[in-house]
């Protein structure tokens, strides 16, 4: 066993509200700057909706992740059939300006200068790359709740498995459907970019598993660009490097949680500490597909559990951090609760970024040209739903599956099943509106105990920066010690390391 | 070996400095968002190598309670992407003057080396000169000048103005104060100061929500968000919480995670559909019938078949529903037919018409109930009349008689005590008509007046009656009248208001409303109340706004759920709620110099002075009404306007068609001294012709406001509808108006000018000047752009209906360029105005100011009846039947000393709100001492001289952020309710904070009497806790809420019980006669609701909104809608009408519905608008518009009503709204359009 602790995440997705705050966090303290105006480290999509860059679900385009060969060997599809030397010089796969858009700005200046004439002026939109005018056609964001798009909606390529009708549903403004999916780089355990970087410039961190592009080492191959299958590696064209989301370490390594979970205005993220078996990382990585939530759950371990904690210990965690893991909102949500699901297992990155599917209203439908709810009347049965049912929600669980699950509608059922129970059980705390056999009924069902509603409920929604964020300040006097001497550094920190990276060779 | 191979060796990441370096930072300043956004939101503001870099939210929120979900973080992507603006090419940096008024002033000061004032003169003066910068507005040419200059120029203005055509030209605008109080009170002081007039915000807006007024008395009062927390069940409708309440949303969706159910009504699939356990889209603006509904199965199921006792308590002691209503005789049926008798309802029965009571003091305004169990008349206390009479602390809620002391239970049904059931009218408005109605029978007792008898029944029986509920008086053995005609149960679509009824106008099944109901009325029932309705524009921004929200209004308050945490309604849009308002309104209109301010209702000066009133026709063919025979009920609104001003209903400024000097000089000659002298010398010469109100002539050009200020906001655009109808006759420049003028031969009292000659004429302004930090839509179209400091340049204060706490505003850098704050701007401008006034305008100047009656003061009490003095129907008698007079001394000479000076009044009179006030005296003696302040003229004053000390002296003033003073204003309350109320500022009594306290962590306001809701120990706040806890009436005629309104002007509109008006629809609205759309456009409503990208203009112009969105703000229409135009995703459209013509993108999703389009609020001209070829300027293709091209306002007559008791004027509580839902727009494809 080879305890390893990882800083790990929770986007709980019935909370968010799309506003994109953590984008825009994301952007003012990291990405505003020439070369990076179209990097959304955190961006946040519609779904259905064809995401950002657009389409990156789709590997067979993208040839992102891993995939089990015949042979029971996990290789990146980026890199299969010999082919990866070759395509340092070029590669088929990588996303062009067309999958991104041309990041543009406004002849502001034309306000205040232009001449008296017979017409108001007006700034004409410019391209930041070539200064000319632009006609836009595309952004990081242009499908904002554009459910019941054809255009783009309809492109989504989990809907892929839906029958004609449930396709067809998502269409129609009676029901159809939209969620949000706020998106950042997932720190996978097991990362396709680190394994794909023919320089050694991707790395996880070993204190807390943040990967990194070292903006020294890139010499920007861009490999990791293409085997990133959730395309969250960019490729900075003034200075020739990569780069990506670096999780905010400076912030982490201070005790404080990302800019964007900072500012998540939802109050949907959550942040902790987890321990994993990185002895198990490629057997869990090739598992069947089916089976990738529950074997990516059991890589997690039991941060209670003395014999884990001793190893971890040994393997050199900080007793804090320890501690930490034993009060981690993520492994409540993951492993405890199993509500948090993994984004796209079958990419088998094993992302350490997990989701809560959202519940969703219920149906509707237009008869004798009236709208109606489908379902939720008394039909006769005497079950006059409070609360909508899981299975007559907008989006149909087989496409929850298709995100979450790698197409296994069971797992998505149970975590919904739960979020509903706890509502019922709430509920019932104030008044008695519900059959109290009903709500025991539901809790049964969901597999969860009363107290255990309640630590739910409690997480979900009162939950208090400390509740949502346990994150121990790292030892850096250790990590510094390896290059200069700690009362040294104390003197001279920040002086003389503010040049920018030289451009790659 | 591990499959992926961790990194710790400290060499290889060492290059981890380079990020770290970016995340350091040198300070955080604690600020927010200063103008209309009103999420109050606290922020850090990180500044590095003295620039502001980014921010982040506070997060250090004191928490409320531990069953609470903390306020933290609070903060949208809009707030987020502030920082952009400062250094960004859109920041105006120093101040700008049209060239060409820059070289007319240039050479004018030539020829008047010595006088500015002259020079000026010589220019206005000059219709060609006026003309040359007019007609420039908008159209480039912007040149850089000094300070030194603008000043110059502004002062020449200010002065010139007054002499010429009096101070009440000076007109100026800035929207909701509460997001930045200093800035806002900087201009409104320096304007009250000189004389000139502010412009009201929230009905122009048409955020105020006139069901308030009318319920409670009310501008309006809400839950802050986390009491949403506390609702079992919460209805959305015309709200966009999750787009448009970003930082509040998460309260909504944890309530659902804490068994709240979260119901979603909207015509799209919004954005907060998508957190909804029930989404109902019912057809945009009908949400009125869906509510009628709702109560009618309330009604019948928790009224007539199975009556609540909790319901009917609430009903009998917080409502007016057991008051008496007298019955009018009316013939039934068209004349000729109607032999039979039938009756409708009248007024609430007075304590004057009966003889034990008649002697009493306000006899007409004290009313009736039944006593329930011997069927006396009881005069309950806490009326309108208990609230002005000479003895005080009567004025409350206890179910005790206000003669007798006895103690006694309202009556809500006669039952027993009923003598007879008569059939009485009802309308009904269904068919958008007025002929419709319904004979229904009420039970009815008779009462002896000194009239003779008189049959009256309750308010609560008319309710019924009105929603079709039928129900058998207990205990009656009579029969009921003839032709009676109920509803046949609820799936009876023909006859309003039941649940099948209402689908033809919502699209919504009966079963939605019946299923919906009884949830709302069990969980109320289960929970004391704890159902909610968050409201919006979607439901407020239509011309029958007011029934809409009436109608769902009832549904709260039939089940007990208004004045309880976790229930009642929480109205959010354009919230207007300054939360220390009785330190800080005195000096934001300089009333501690004085007074009283000259305050206008925008939508009136608007409709007025742009001339929308032109192009308008008489109401009634948007307004259907009971009872077109009344003079309030027909005719043009603009004669409605000009009666509510000569009746004191509301305000009018400029005032009068001559120069306010001059008509006092003549009333002095004419020998009035007095006020009211003066007041009746006025009506005299109104009479004989020689003197009018100048909206009652607004294209003279005696009449015309001639210098505008506009700071904080975008009034040229954004917010002003009917913006080409701005262009048009306010600036004089280019529009795309092509509507025609119908309005010749509908007024009848306001002068006609058979056609104004725009082009000689020019516009109305003389003078446009806009303070800004952007370069938006109105500093595009000013004369002079001053540059304004941002949110983080400068130092104030914001408070919000939202949350608790109030928030500073703070310096993170200094003004950069050469901007300066609002206060600071403001107060050079007194300063050089002043400066010149020593020359020009020396000695002191008394001016004559002519306000409407107000509410909060016994005006409320002024006008039982309506009469019009001008038509010799009553006397003319300032104050009481026709506007208050004030003569007031104005300063110039000392302007900026008085400026910078907190004066005498404010020390003297002491403060208050709603009449309830609290001394100062002592407390302002004591700040003296260790405060800065000015000296001169013998006098010693707190200094206002900069910013941050006009913000310590609010907070220090103020009951809200003082406990001493809140205890003082609950004493003064409880003198006048007669209730004890110490508890609720005994234990905050020693609290006080400072501007210090606020930066160093958010504070929670104090309970006080200005605001209805309680803030203290753990509990949130939700409006009308304290009438409901603490038996305080609400400031209405009965002193309860409101569910009959007896006014006549109500009866004639058939509004005096909660109903039903369809929206009008494209032939009675008249938008597109003259643009005549053809086959290859599709007529649309058009909506612009609030969106995701902006707050209202402000940030959509900024790159980071510009890019997360799509570069533009496009138009938004239904799949299958643009396939019928051959209309995909992106391409560009054009949507048009007669007020004018918007060219963008469009947007294609099955998310909107059919038949309508949506541009969310606000565009600007100013970013990637590009020209159109449908309005040419000599075959040339012209700028398009922008969402308000598309716009105009129409105003509702029936809210122009006053001196009575809550239809009493005040600032931004009462007066017709400036509605913009009501409006249709051809939509079509375009080709790529030219820049």
């Amino acid at each position: 066993m080879d305890v390893r602790a990882h800083v790990s995440m929770v986007f709980h997705l019935d909370k968010c509200i799309g506003c994109h705050t953590c984008s825009i966090a994301c952007k003012n303290v990291w990405t505003d700057r020439p070369g990076a105006e179209y990097m959304w480290w955190n961006n946040v999509e519609t779904k259905p909706g064809t995401g950002y860059p657009t389409l990156w679900e789709d590997q067979v385009e993208h040839r992102g992740g891993w995939r089990v060969t015949g042979g029971g060997k996990l290789e990146l599809r980026s890199q299969s059939r010999a082919g990866g030397l070759l395509k340092l010089f070029y590669n088929p796969n990588q996303p062009g300006l067309d999958d991104y858009y041309e990041p543009w700005t406004y002849r502001y200046n034309d306000l205040f200068d232009a001449e008296a004439g017979d017409d108001q002026p007006t700034a004409v939109p410019v391209s930041q790359i070539t200064g000319e005018e632009i006609d836009i056609e595309a952004g990081p964001n242009w499908d904002d709740d554009l459910s019941g798009s054809p255009v783009y909606a309809e492109n989504d390529p989990n809907l892929e498995g839906l029958t004609e009708d449930e396709r067809r549903a998502l269409f129609d403004v009676e029901s159809l459907a939209m969620m949000y999916l706020p998106r950042i780089c997932n720190h996978c355990a097991n990362p396709s970019c680190v394994a794909s970087c023919p320089s050694g410039a991707l790395y996880k961190r070993g204190e807390d598993g943040v990967v990194l592009v070292s903006q020294d080492r890139c010499r920007g191959w861009r490999a990791c660009v293409v085997a990133c299958p959730y395309k969250k590696v960019y490729f900075n064209w003034r200075t020739g490097k990569s780069e990506k989301c670096i999780l905010c370490f400076p912030r982490l390594e201070t005790g404080q949680p990302p800019a964007c979970f900072h500012s998540c205005v939802g109050r949907i993220r959550y942040m902790g500490v987890v321990l994993y078996d990185a002895d198990r990382l490629e057997e869990v990585a090739k598992a069947p597909t089916g089976t990738l939530v529950e074997a990516q759950r059991n890589l997690i371990l039991d941060p209670r559990d003395p014999e884990v904690r001793a190893r971890a210990a040994r393997n050199g965690v900080p007793p804090e951090m320890i501690d930490a893991a034993g009060r981690s909102p993520v492994y409540r949500f993951v492993v405890e609760w199993g509500l948090a699901l993994p984004l796209h297992p079958e990419f088998r990155t094993l992302p350490m970024l997990f989701y809560v599917p959202p519940l969703m209203p219920v149906m509707g439908r237009g008869g004798d040209g009236a709208y109606a709810h489908a379902g939720m009347e008394d039909d006769g049965n005497g079950t006059d739903e409070l609360f909508a049912p899981i299975d007559k929600a907008r989006l149909p669980l087989q496409y929850l599956a298709r995100l979450f699950a790698a197409g296994n509608v069971e797992v998505v059922r149970q975590a919904m099943k739960r979020l509903v129970a706890v509502r019922y059980a709430r509920r019932a705390c104030d008044l008695d509106d519900v059959d109290p056999a009903r709500v025991e009924r539901v809790l049964r069902e969901a597999g969860l105990t009363p107290s255990q509603a309640d630590e739910i409920y409690r997480l979900t929604a009162l939950a208090t920066l400390e509740d949502r964020y346990v994150l121990p300040p790292l030892h850096r006097e250790e990590a510094l010690a390896g290059v200069c001497e700690p009362e040294m550094c104390r003197g001279s920190c920040g002086l003389g390391a503010t040049e920018p990276p030289k451009r790659g060779s | 070996m591990a499959w992926i191979q961790d990194i710790f060796d400290p060499q290889e990441r060492s290059w981890e400095d380079l990020y770290r370096n970016r995340w350091a930072y040198d300070k955080i300043v604690r600020s927010t968002h200063g103008v209309n956004c009103t999420g109050s939101c606290s922020w850090n503001i990180y500044v590095k190598q003295g620039i502001v870099t980014w921010e982040l939210q506070a997060l250090d929120y004191p928490r409320i309670a531990p069953d609470l979900p903390s306020y933290e973080p609070r903060g949208c992507q809009r707030g987020i992407s502030y920082s952009w603006y400062i250094y960004s090419p859109l920041r105006v940096k120093y101040p700008y003057v049209r060239g060409v008024l820059l070289d007319r002033w240039r050479e004018a000061r030539e020829i008047h080396p010595d006088d500015p004032v002259a020079a000026w003169r010589s220019l206005v003066t000059d219709p060609e000169a006026r003309r040359s910068w007019q007609r420039a507005r908008g159209k480039g040419g912007l040149r850089r000048a000094s300070w030194d200059e603008v000043h110059e120029i502004l002062a020449a203005a200010n002065l010139h103005t007054v002499q010429a055509h009096g101070s009440d030209r000076l007109v100026g605008f800035s929207p909701i104060p509460a997001m930045s109080m200093i800035s806002y009170a900087s201009g409104a002081r320096f304007l009250q100061l000189m004389g000139g007039v502010c412009l009201s915000f929230y009905d122009w807006y048409c955020d105020l929500p006139p069901a308030s007024p009318e319920i409670w008395g009310e501008q309006t009062d809400v839950g802050e968000s986390a009491d949403w927390y506390r609702s079992k069940l919460i209805a959305v409708v015309g709200s966009n919480v999750l787009a448009t309440r970003t930082p509040d949303a998460h309260f909504l969706v944890e309530a659902r995670h804490q068994g709240a159910k979260v119901v979603v009504f909207s015509p799209d699939f919004s954005q907060t559909s998508k957190v909804a356990d029930e989404w109902v889209p019912l057809h945009q603006g009908q949400d009125g019938a869906f509510w009628m509904a709702v109560s009618h199965v309330l009604l019948q199921e928790y009224y007539v078949e199975r009556p609540v006792p909790a319901f009917e308590d609430y009903l009998r002691t917080y409502t007016d529903a057991p008051f008496l209503v007298e019955l009018e005789e009316v013939a039934a049926g068209p004349a000729g037919e109607g032999e039979a008798r039938a009756y409708r309802p009248g007024k609430n029965l007075r304590a004057a018409q009966v003889a034990a009571t008649r002697e009493l003091e306000n006899a007409d305004w004290k009313l009736f109930v039944l006593d329930r169990s011997t069927g006396e008349l009881r005069s309950p206390r806490g009326t309108v009349g208990h609230r002005w009479q000479a003895k005080k602390g009567e004025w409350n809620l206890e179910p005790v008689d206000g003669v007798t002391g006895e103690p006694y239970e309202a009556a809500l049904t006669l039952d027993r005590h009923a003598e007879a059931v008569l059939p009485v009218v009802f309308p009904d408005f269904s068919e958008g008509a007025d002929d419709q109605t319904a004979i229904r029978g009420v039970p009815v007792r008779r009462v002896e007046t000194v009239d003779g008898p008189r049959w009256v029944t309750t308010s609560f029986e008319l309710l019924l009656a009105q929603y079709g509920v039928r129900r058998e008086p207990e205990g009656y053995g009579g029969a009921r009248p003839e032709g009676e005609d109920w509803p046949r149960g609820y799936r009876d679509g023909h006859r309003p208001f039941t649940p099948a009824w209402q689908e033809r106008f919502t699209g919504v099944s009966a079963t939605v409303v019946e299923r919906f109901a009884r949830q709302w009325g069990t969980t109320a029932e289960k929970t004391g109340g704890r159902v909610m309705i968050i409201l919006g524009a979607g439901a407020n921004h239509w011309y029958h706004n007011n029934l809409i929200y009436r109608a769902a209004i009832t549904s709260l308050i039939l089940v007990g759920a208004v004045g309880k945490n976790g229930g009642g309604w929480n109205h959010y849009v354009g919230q207007e709620k300054l939360v220390p308002a009785a330190s800080w309104a005195p000096i934001a209109f300089a009333t501690d110099w004085g007074g009283p301010p000259r305050l206008q209702n925008a939508p009136s000066f608007h409709y007025m002075h742009s001339d929308q009133w032109r192009y308008d026709r008489a109401f009634r063919e948007v307004c259907p009404v009971a009872d077109a025979d009344h003079p309030l009920a027909r005719g043009h609104t603009a004669d409605k306007q000009a009666l509510a001003v000569r009746n004191g209903w509301l305000p009018c400024f400029p005032q009068l068609n001559r120069k306010n000097a001059d008509v006092l000089a003549d009333a002095r000659l004419a020998g009035a001294e007095t006020p009211e002298e003066v007041g009746c010398f006025i009506a005299r010469e109104m009479r004989e012709g020689r003197l009018k109100f100048a909206m009652e002539d607004p294209d003279d050009p005696t009449c015309w406001p001639r210098v505008w200020y506009i700071w904080r906001g975008n009034a040229i655009q954004a917010s002003a509808k009917g913006h080409e109808y701005f262009l048009k006759h306010y600036l004089g420049t280019d529009h795309s108006l092509i509507a025609q003028e119908e309005g010749e031969g509908q007024v009848e009292e306001v002068a006609w000018h058979d056609r104004l000659d725009l082009e000689k004429n020019g516009g109305k302004m003389d003078l446009v000047v806009d303070l800004n930090f952007r370069m938006d839509t109105s500093a595009l179209y000013s004369d002079i752009v001053l540059p304004a400091a941002t949110y983080y340049e400068k130092d104030d204060l914001s408070s919000t209906d939202l949350h608790s706490f109030i928030h500073p505003l703070q310096k993170a850098v200094p003004p950069c360029w050469e901007s300066k704050s609002d206060w600071q701007i403001f107060k050079e401008i007194a300063r050089h105005t002043a400066e010149l006034a020593q020359t020009h305008l020396p000695d002191p100047v008394e001016d004559l100011v002519m306000t409407p009656l107000l509410h909060d003061t016994p005006a409320e009490i002024a006008q039982p009846e309506v009469k019009d003095w001008a038509r010799g129907e009553c006397e003319p008698v300032p104050g009481k039947t026709m506007p208050n007079v004030a003569l007031v001394t104005r300063d110039y000479k000392n302007l900026y000393r008085r400026f910078v000076s907190l004066g005498p009044q404010f020390r003297n009179n002491g403060l208050a709100v709603h009449g309830t006030g609290y001394a100062v005296d002592d407390v302002y003696d004591r700040y003296l001492e260790n405060h800065p302040v000015e000296r001169w003229g013998g006098g010693v004053y707190p200094s206002l001289e900069e910013d941050r000390w006009v913000c310590e002296a609010i907070l220090h003033f103020a009951a809200e952020t003082h406990g001493e003073l809140a205890w003082r204003a609950f004493r003064s309350e409880a003198a006048k309710t007669g209730r004890d109320l110490d508890h609720l500022a005994a234990d905050t009594r020693g609290v006080r904070y400072g501007f210090d306290d606020l930066i160093h962590e958010p504070r929670r306001v104090l309970t006080s009497p200005y605001w209805t809701g309680i803030t203290r120990g753990d509990r949130t706040y939700a409006a009308f806790c304290q009438n409901v806890e603490e038996l305080i009436p609400w400031r209405t005629l009965t002193g309860r809420q409101h569910l009959y309104l007896d006014h006549e002007a109500y009866r004639a509109f058939g509004e005096h019980l909660p109903t039903f008006k369809p929206r009008p629809d494209v032939h009675a609205t008249r938008d597109l006669v003259r643009t005549g759309p053809d086959h290859r456009s599709l007529v649309l409503n058009y909506l612009t609701p609030h969106g995701k990208w902006h707050i209202h203009s402000t940030f959509g112009d900024n790159l980071r909104m510009e890019t997360l969105s799509r570069g533009i703000e496009p138009i938004w229409i239904n799949d299958r809608d643009a396939g019928l135009l051959g209309i995909r995703d992106n391409d560009w459209v054009e949507a048009l009408n007669d007020h004018g013509v918007v060219v963008t993108r469009a947007v294609v999703s099955a998310r909107i519905p059919r038949g309508l389009c949506f541009l969310y609020h606000a565009t600007e001209r100013t970013v990637g608008n590009p020209k159109t070829r449908l309005r040419t300027r000599n075959g040339q293709p012209r700028r398009a518009g922008a969402h308000n091209s598309l716009t105009r306002a129409r105003l509702k007559p029936l809210f122009m009503i006053g001196g009575y008791a809550q239809f009493t004027y005040f600032f931004n509580y009462w007066g017709p709204p400036g509605v913009n839902r009501d409006t249709y727009v051809a939509v079509r494809k375009a080709d790529k359009p030219p820049w």
